[in-house]
């Protein structure tokens, strides 16, 4: 079994998926690893509460991890994991903090749904819907004020554009040209129900037309293309040309959260997905490219299982969250 | 419990047309706690529908369906999500009998499920009664098990005012025996003995009931538990006549210690019975803290069936309200 690189602290790990393409399949594969972990742990009555996971759609966290700089900021959901661990977050803090352990990045306080290091620009991501959105424009006015060339980003799912924050958000990231980027993960689902039965347009990216902002739709199982969506992006916002907002098409193969079959399926349509899987898609591509070969991409999967299985031993291994840390950080000195 | 709202729900849906049923995935789905098993399948798509993630939008809609003949029964999945649909409900519901000279009516109900105890984190964790707590025109209802989701809720589609019903969200498994029917409904504003004694009255409200059961099974000392189950209007008399049978009031609230439902009770408690009381009124709540994620912390966090044995066993031996576990570390 392999030991767990020490030296890639969060920053470290984020600015290695910029320059590297096949640290983006390693960290797809690391994604879904830690996820499917998740699971296990819950599975195995370790954890209570429930947890988000996203199969399926980590194409999307990592291409918007390699487009953006540890200086940029990010909102995030609830469905927070991928983004976590492709912004930088190591598998052992998020798996800690899912169990609730000192070694989690909140210390074990927070939990599956609030992940968050400012070190890469994570604010803690938040359990109520649209909230983020809002927040996310306040990241860019602090750019856009200081002058200086950071970019915002806002990462929602599809249910999320229909409360008014998302809105006001929009908006006022038009309406002042701020350096905003608003990604939707448009998975077909706000918990149990369709889009369609929820949402008044299906293609998120119409929304856009309200605002008068530039828009763009892309396939979100396919990490090359979400990437350079995600580029063309930040070049308006870091060039002064305002905010976008971009629809990743992409599907989660799990139920919303720990404890949803996902009865409400057509039938057939996770296998659809499946064919389409991110991790095996940009796999094929690199071994097609010559970039990696069939017996190195199983390599790497090994090695990123040894990995996880170390990062969830060092979790289980660290001590619950402490009484006395329960009342620090409550209000800022 | 959830058993017990459904059917309330759907009695009230038999009897009266005039209420219908919405919010997030309520209808297809049947709940995100099972609230609303059936309802779709008996009662047709016109009066039970599934929202979007819009809380605004439809606890307004809620507010101007009440108003023009509607009886709208709302669901808000956690009570955290209530802020942001804050106007809707403070300002707008709880305004429009008053804005009107009485001459508009807003019989809606809100229903969220509240507490802590399942791990969800600081974000869907909190009862928030002190969110509403002080509202002129909103009437607030706890239920504390399937019997009183049951009869609170019958009474709150009936009430001609909105009404939040917060249910303790650990508690919708829960399962006890519930007799359906006119005889359960609950007046709003009533409180209940639930187990009578002599030495200490231990009002309890929400998942906060069993835990002052619980206590009072095991003590040495000989506590009359009392399930406040409305807190808006709350029922002072039975509080009060308790206290001056008993000579000592300890409150049991889940919420933190500042601004808690209890402050509100204290305070009566001590302008009209003062010369009863034996011994301060004790509070005893949760710290000045979010709500922490780990099963260990949280059940910390809440307290426990011990702690209060503990605390009125002090406070019955000293007549000084003994200091809170967290006093070290506030
Ligand atoms: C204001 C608010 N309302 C409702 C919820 C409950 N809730 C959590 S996730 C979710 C579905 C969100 O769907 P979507 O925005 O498509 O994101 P996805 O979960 O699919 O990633 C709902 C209704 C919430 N957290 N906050
Ligand atoms: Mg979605």
């Amino acid at each position: 079994m392999s030991q767990p690189d020490a030296k890639n602290d969060p920053v470290q790990r984020r600015l290695e998926l910029s320059s590297n393409p096949v640290s983006r399949l390693e960290r797809m594969m690391e994604i879904r690893l830690v996820e499917d972990r998740i699971q296990d742990l819950f599975a195995q009555g370790l954890v209570s509460g429930t947890t988000h996971t996203s199969q399926g759609q980590e194409a999307v966290a990592i291409a918007l991890a390699s487009a953006t700089r540890p200086t940029d900021v990010v909102c995030c959901t609830y469905r927070g994991h991928g983004v976590a661990l492709a912004l930088g977050i190591k598998p052992e803090s998020v798996l800690g903090e899912v169990l609730g352990r000192q070694i989690g990045c909140m210390g074990g306080l927070g939990g599956s749904m609030h992940l968050s290091d400012p070190d890469i620009g994570l604010l803690p991501t938040f359990a109520i819907v649209g909230a983020g959105t809002p927040v996310a424009v306040g990241a860019a006015l602090q750019f856009a004020t200081n002058q200086t060339d950071g970019v915002a980003v806002s990462v929602f799912g599809d249910g999320a554009t229909n409360i008014g924050g998302f809105h006001e958000g929009l908006n006022l990231a038009a309406v002042w040209n701020l350096p905003a980027i608003f990604l939707c993960e448009n998975n077909l689902y706000g918990e149990y129900s369709p889009i369609a039965t929820t949402t008044a347009v299906t293609d998120i990216t119409k929304r856009a037309l309200a605002y008068d902002m530039a828009a763009e739709t892309v396939d979100g199982q396919d990490v090359d293309a979400v990437l350079a969506t995600i580029e063309r992006a930040v070049d308006r916002a870091r060039s002064g040309a305002g905010p976008t907002l971009i629809e990743a098409k992409t599907y989660r193969y799990v139920g919303h959260s720990r404890s949803d079959k996902a009865t409400y399926r057509p039938e057939g349509e996770l296998e659809q997905w499946l064919a389409r899987d991110p991790i095996e898609l940009f796999a094929a591509k690199l071994v097609a490219n010559g970039e990696l070969t069939e017996e190195g991409v199983q390599t790497i999967r090994q090695h990123q299982h040894d990995l996880i299985d170390v990062a969830a031993q060092t979790a289980l291994a660290s001590p619950p969250g402490s009484i006395p840390q329960m009342f620090a950080h409550v209000l800022a000195p | 419990m959830n058993q017990a709202i459904t059917r309330a729900i759907a009695d009230e849906m038999e009897q009266d047309p005039r209420v219908i049923v919405f919010g997030e995935d309520v209808a297809v789905a049947e709940g995100p706690f099972k609230t609303s098993e059936g309802l779709l399948a008996t009662f047709g798509p016109l009066r039970v529908r599934d929202t979007p993630i819009s809380e605004t939008g439809f606890l307004g809609a809620a507010v101007g369906a009440a108003m023009t003949g509607l009886r709208p029964v709302t669901e808000i999945m956690f009570i955290e999500f209530m802020g942001v649909a804050f106007d809707q409900v403070v300002t707008e519901a709880a305004l429009m009998h008053y804005l009107s000279g009485g001459r508009f009516e807003v019989p809606m109900v809100i229903r969220a499920s509240v507490g802590s105890g399942l791990g969800f984190g600081c974000q869907h964790s909190q009862t928030l009664e002190r969110w509403m707590l002080g509202t002129p025109g909103l009437k607030l209802a706890v239920a504390s098990g399937a019997r009183s989701a049951y009869g609170l809720t019958r009474a709150a589609i009936r009430d001609n005012n909105p009404v939040v019903i917060l249910e303790p969200r650990s508690l919708y498994g829960e399962r006890e025996d519930v007799d359906p029917g006119e005889q359960s409904i609950i007046e709003l504003g009533t409180a209940e003995i639930l187990r009578e004694g002599a030495d200490v009255t231990v009002l309890t409200l929400g998942q906060t009931v069993r835990v002052g059961l619980e206590a009072a099974e095991s003590a040495s000392w000989s506590g009359e538990v009392m399930d406040l189950r409305s807190l808006m209007p709350w029922d002072k008399k039975a509080v009060i006549d308790s206290v001056r049978r008993t000579g000592h009031l300890v409150i049991v609230e889940e919420n933190q210690y500042t601004g808690g439902w209890g402050t509100e009770i204290a305070s009566h408690v001590m302008a009209k019975a003062f010369s009863d009381l034996q011994a301060p009124v004790l509070r005893i709540t949760a710290p000045d803290v979010p709500v922490p994620y780990g099963l260990a912390l949280e059940q910390r966090f809440l307290p426990s069936p011990e702690y209060v044995t503990e605390q009125v066993a002090a406070l019955l031996a000293t007549k000084t309200a003994p200091e809170p576990w967290w006093e070290e570390f506030a």
